[in-house]
Parts: structure tokens; sequence; C-alpha cells
């Protein structure tokens, strides 16, 4: 890529729109994704990120607004576009009756690429991806993990500028999570511009620069994880359990002692900058919770503000 | 070790995106080919000889010559006509309805340089090439048997590839459409079963009374048989033969457009 383009934006929607018949999956949403960024989709379910990436990934016909990806029309351009993207769809759509290696082999014929090449690519994704034991195995038999892995190196073949990651870990076990977000950080450091919708807000923290929050087809809130975090919550939160039979906390006492509070079905959280100070406060007026943690405060916090919802329930 | 070189450009052919469809089916054929190999060729012996011999003697016995020939002789290349449809129908039931809702893997397509209309044309064109050479190997074995009369035999398997395609094409526009796969149980039972039986396959055309003939003649697969029968026998004038063409032809591309029509709209709406 020469160097000129690398100040425009790699992905600019203006007003992007997504209708389903009278319903209305995204609603006329704005950003922009620059070159080497790793920018983050966090949002519930239903919230119209999948409706999203399948717009940026020139697959699907926006209903209304403008999408440029790579400087280019994706009505237009759609196949020169979609070269030079991957994909990692949410839903895994690998070949179940092939084998893990002819999964990239056949893959590869898609974007035409030359056998030779496919198969010196195939066996360094597969090195990539931690498959190389399995390469010869039947893809069904394979775990939840491992298909994900094997659609993120198949994402890979065609060395894609940039990369659309579907909630990348989502069903994972938290071993499975670790290990694909360090093949992740691996990528962005070569220089990929990713694409990460997810509902785990520790996931959106950990792998994005910059992340829009999404809610009901709506963005209500961009920006870095910190930022989010400083402008929309407090430093830290404290978090009360109360005896399963108490069923209304003492919520007059302990409003006084925060900044702002969210009752939720198991607990209580007060959003403060001291969490300690608090807590001895909260002692000091004569309430007993079972529990109390300090902690600091996250996206799941910001999206509660926002939303008045937690993001996975 | 970097996965991903951004700067590095890699020359890439450029064959059209069909056509990588089209090797796609070919290479996944080759790959899972051991699955399907006995409704490929041994079933259509197995009919061949239960049919041809085991009801050609009864046939034979009680009323000669069929339309002139022997029961074996007249049915082979009927069955023909068969073996191309049923694998044909097959291909474009089941596995079209799994790559869109199953196993998605028509969802991976699509976020490749490749369209919708690309994934039709490649499965059309790979079942009229896979269906050619299944009907050759088909039409040699029948031979041997002393069921071709003429020269006009080697058109057989261009006629196999016609019918796989004049099949196919239709096939995909309804799987696209389609959204429980008991849909496809119905179709086989109440169309694919009753067209088999009724194309005037194990019987000649002449054997309905007059008034339901035009019944078998509205059959696609009727013209499918009769043009098997031609080639086989080498009868048949030019009118009726290129009406016979001309009716697959038009389901085929009838077939296609609204294939590649209704596939875009269940892949990218
Ligand atoms: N093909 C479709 N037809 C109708 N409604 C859809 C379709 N795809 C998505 N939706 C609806 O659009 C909304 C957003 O869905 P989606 O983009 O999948 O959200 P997310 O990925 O954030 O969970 C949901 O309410 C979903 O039911
Ligand atoms: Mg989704």
């Amino acid at each position: 890529m020469p160097q000129v383009t690398s100040s425009l934006p790699l992905v600019r929607a203006r007003g992007l729109t997504k209708d389903f018949g009278d319903f209305r999956a995204v609603n006329g949403i704005d950003f922009e994704i620059s070159r080497g960024e790793s920018f983050g989709f966090l949002g519930p379910n239903g919230a119209g990120k999948t409706s999203t990436m399948r717009m940026v990934s020139a697959v699907a016909t926006p209903t209304a607004g403008d999408l440029s990806i790579f400087g280019l029309d994706p009505h237009h351009d759609g196949p020169a576009i979609r070269a030079r993207l991957g994909v990692v769809p949410q839903e895994d759509t690998l070949e179940l009756e092939l084998t893990v290696l002819d999964n990239l082999l056949m893959f590869g014929r898609y974007f035409d690429l030359p056998r030779k090449l496919i198969k010196e690519r195939a066996t360094e994704l597969l090195e990539f991806a931690k498959l190389t034991e399995r390469a010869h195995d039947k893809c069904d038999n394979l775990s939840g993990g491992m298909k994900r892995r094997l659609t993120i190196a198949r994402s890979l073949l065609n060395q894609p500028e940039l990369l659309i990651l579907d909630e990348p870990t989502t069903g994972l076990d938290p071993q499975a999570r670790h290990l694909l977000w360090e093949r992740l950080y691996r990528l962005k450091s070569d220089g990929v511009t990713l694409i990460i919708t997810t509902h785990y807000m520790d996931e959106a923290e950990q792998l994005c620069d910059r992340l829009v929050v999404m809610d009901h087809g709506d963005i209500v809130a961009e920006g870095a994880p910190r930022e989010l975090i400083s402008q929309h919550s407090t430093r830290e939160v404290l978090e009360l359990r109360f005896p399963v039979d108490v069923t209304t906390p003492p919520i007059d006492v302990l409003s006084p002692l925060a900044d702002r509070f969210e009752v939720l079905p198991d607990r209580v959280l007060l959003y403060v900058h001291d969490g300690d100070d608090t807590l001895r406060a909260v002692h000091a007026a004569g309430v007993t919770p079972v529990s109390a943690l300090v902690r600091r405060s996250t996206l799941e916090d910001v999206f509660l503000r926002l939303t008045g919802r937690t993001l996975v329930d | 070790m970097s996965i991903v070189t951004v700067t590095s450009s890699v020359s890439t052919r450029h064959r059209p995106a069909w056509f990588r469809a089209l090797t796609y089916e070919a290479a996944f054929y080759s790959k899972t080919w051991r699955a399907s190999v006995i409704s490929s060729f041994l079933f259509p012996i197995l009919y061949l000889s239960a049919m041809g011999i085991g009801v050609g003697h009864l046939v034979n016995a009680h009323t000669g010559l069929v339309e002139g020939h022997t029961y074996l002789h007249f049915v082979a290349p009927g069955l023909l006509a068969i073996t191309a449809m049923q694998l044909s129908v097959g291909e474009c039931m089941w596995p079209i309805l799994a790559a869109i809702k199953w196993v998605r893997t028509y969802h991976a397509a699509v976020a490749t340089p490749l369209e919708p209309g690309d994934l039709v044309t490649g499965k059309v064109s790979w079942l009229g090439a896979r269906l050619f050479v299944t009907t050759a190997v088909y039409a040699v074995i029948i031979a041997c048997f002393g069921a071709t009369s003429s020269w006009t035999a080697i058109f057989l398997p261009f006629i196999g590839a016609l019918i796989a395609v004049a099949f196919a094409a239709p096939l995909i526009a309804f799987s696209s459409r389609v959204e429980s796969d008991v849909t496809f149980t119905m179709l086989f039972r109440f169309v694919v079963v009753p067209m088999l039986l009724f194309s005037a396959t194990f019987y000649p055309v002449s054997q309905y009374p007059v008034g339901l003939r035009w019944i078998v003649q509205l059959m696609p697969l009727y013209h499918g048989v009769a043009l098997c029968r031609s080639a086989a026998f080498g009868t048949g004038s030019p009118g009726p033969l290129l009406a016979h063409v001309s009716v697959l032809v038009a389901m085929a591309i009838v077939g296609y457009v609204v294939a590649r029509r209704n596939l875009r709209r269940r892949l990218v709406s």
C-alpha cells in the first residue's frame, strides 16, 4: 500500500442502516476505522453487531447510508473488497466432512491462489493455529476452540489487510479464549487491522484500541476502553451481596455513600472513588452484607450506565 | 515469524469466480466420492439387471418385443435418463440446504470474491460435467449388454449432461427457498418418484390410454427418456427431437436465472 492512503480511514460508515422488513436492526450508525487499528463493537445479543459486520464484509447490502471499505464502494466493488478481507463469522462455516488441512486447501481456491502457495500458507497457518498435529483429522471431530482457530487460520489464507471477527470467543472455555487472544495480538502486531464484535467486556478491554458500544441498533458511546470508563463510570466499584431473604437492600443508607448505585437481582453496585473507604463507611452505618468486593470499573459498568442493562444476561 | 505480510503482493491467477466454484465442487467430490459411488454406479447396474433381465424375461415371454426391442434393450436408455436425473436432483436438495443452513459453507464462500450466482454456475456446470462422465460409463455398460444399436449412442453422455443441468438448475432455485428438509421428502415422494415411474421409462407411452398420454408428455423426464432412447437406437425424427431438447434447455435456462436470484436473496439479504 502506498503511504498516502494510510491516512484515509480503512472503513468509513455514515448513516449505515439495515432493515429486515419493518424491523430496523442497524439504525443509521457512523464510524471510522483506521489502518492498523483494533476496533471493537461491544453490545448484547440483538444489538445489531452481526448485521453491521455483514455489511462491512461487503456481503449484505445496506438498506441506507454510505459505506466505503479500502476507499471502495461495496455495491460496485464487492469481489475486489472481499479479496482483501478475512472474515470469521459468528457461526462456524467449516466443511465438517473434510480434514483440517483440506479445509484450508479447498478454501484457497476461492481466492484463486496458486496451489503451491496455498499449501505453503496452509502449513504456516496450521502452525499458527496450533493445529499441525490435527491436520489430517476430520474437522467434525475438533473441539469448539479448535474450530474457531481453524476458522481464523482459514480467514488468513489470502493475507487480508482487514480481519473481521464476529464473536470469536463466544462459547469457549477461558483457556481456549486466552489462546485465541494471544493469536489475535500477534496478528495486530503484524499490522493487520482488526474488527472484533463481542459481548464480553473483558475481551473488548483486552483487544480493542477503540470501540463503540451498540444497543438496539444504535451506537451509544465511542472511545478507547479506559477513556469510556473514566467518562462514564467512577474509578472503583463496591459490590455488595445480601442474604437471599433480604429482598430490599438498605438503599436509603447506601445511596448517600456513593456517586451512583445500581440494584441488580443478586447484588448492589456502589460507584465510588475509593471502594475500601466506602466499605468502611458501609460497616460503620451498621449494614452487614454477606460479601463485599472492591474492583475497578469495567466496560460492563459503562454499558449498565448507558443502557440500564447488563451485557450478558 | 510473521503470518500476514501486509505489504506482500501475490500474483493471483485470473480464473473467473464461477470456475473456482466448479473446481471446488470437483475437489470436494474427489475427496468424498467413496460415499456416493454406490448410488452412482452400483444402483443403475442393479436396476438394469433386475428390471432388464428379471422383468425382461417375463415381458418377453408374454408380449414379445417392446417397440421392436427386447425389454432389457428398451428399458436401458430410460434407466440412463433416470440415473442422470436422480443423481443431479439429489445433489441439489439436501446438500444445498446444508450449505445454506446447517453447515453454512455457502456463507463462507460469499465472504470471498465469489457471488451467490457463481455458486449456482459452479454447481450446475459441475453436475453437467460429472453426469457426462457417469452416463458415458453407463453408456459403455449398456452397449456391452447390447442395448445400443446405432452410432448415435455417442450422444448419450451429452444427453445425460443436459438432463442433469435441466433438473439441477430449477432444483437449486427451489432449494434456495426451502426452510426445512421435510419439504424434500415430500418433493421426492410426490414429484420425483411419480416422474420416474410415469415418464415412459418402464413401458412405452403407447401403453397409456390416448387421453392420458399428454400427462406423460408433461413430465420433464419424459423428454430426457425419449432422447436417450432415440440416441441408443438411432431412431426419431428431427421435429420431436428438437422439441425434447427445447424443453430441457428451457428448464435449464429458466431454472438457472431464478436460482441465481433466489440464492442471492437467501445469502446476502
Ligand atoms: N435475516 C434476518 N431477518 C430478520 N431479522 C434479523 C435477521 N438478522 C438479524 N435480525 C434481527 O436483527 C437484530 C440484530 O441482530 P444481529 O445483527 O444478529 O445482532 P447481534 O449480532 O448484535 O446479536 C436482532 O433483533 C435479530 O433478530
Ligand atoms: Mg451476532
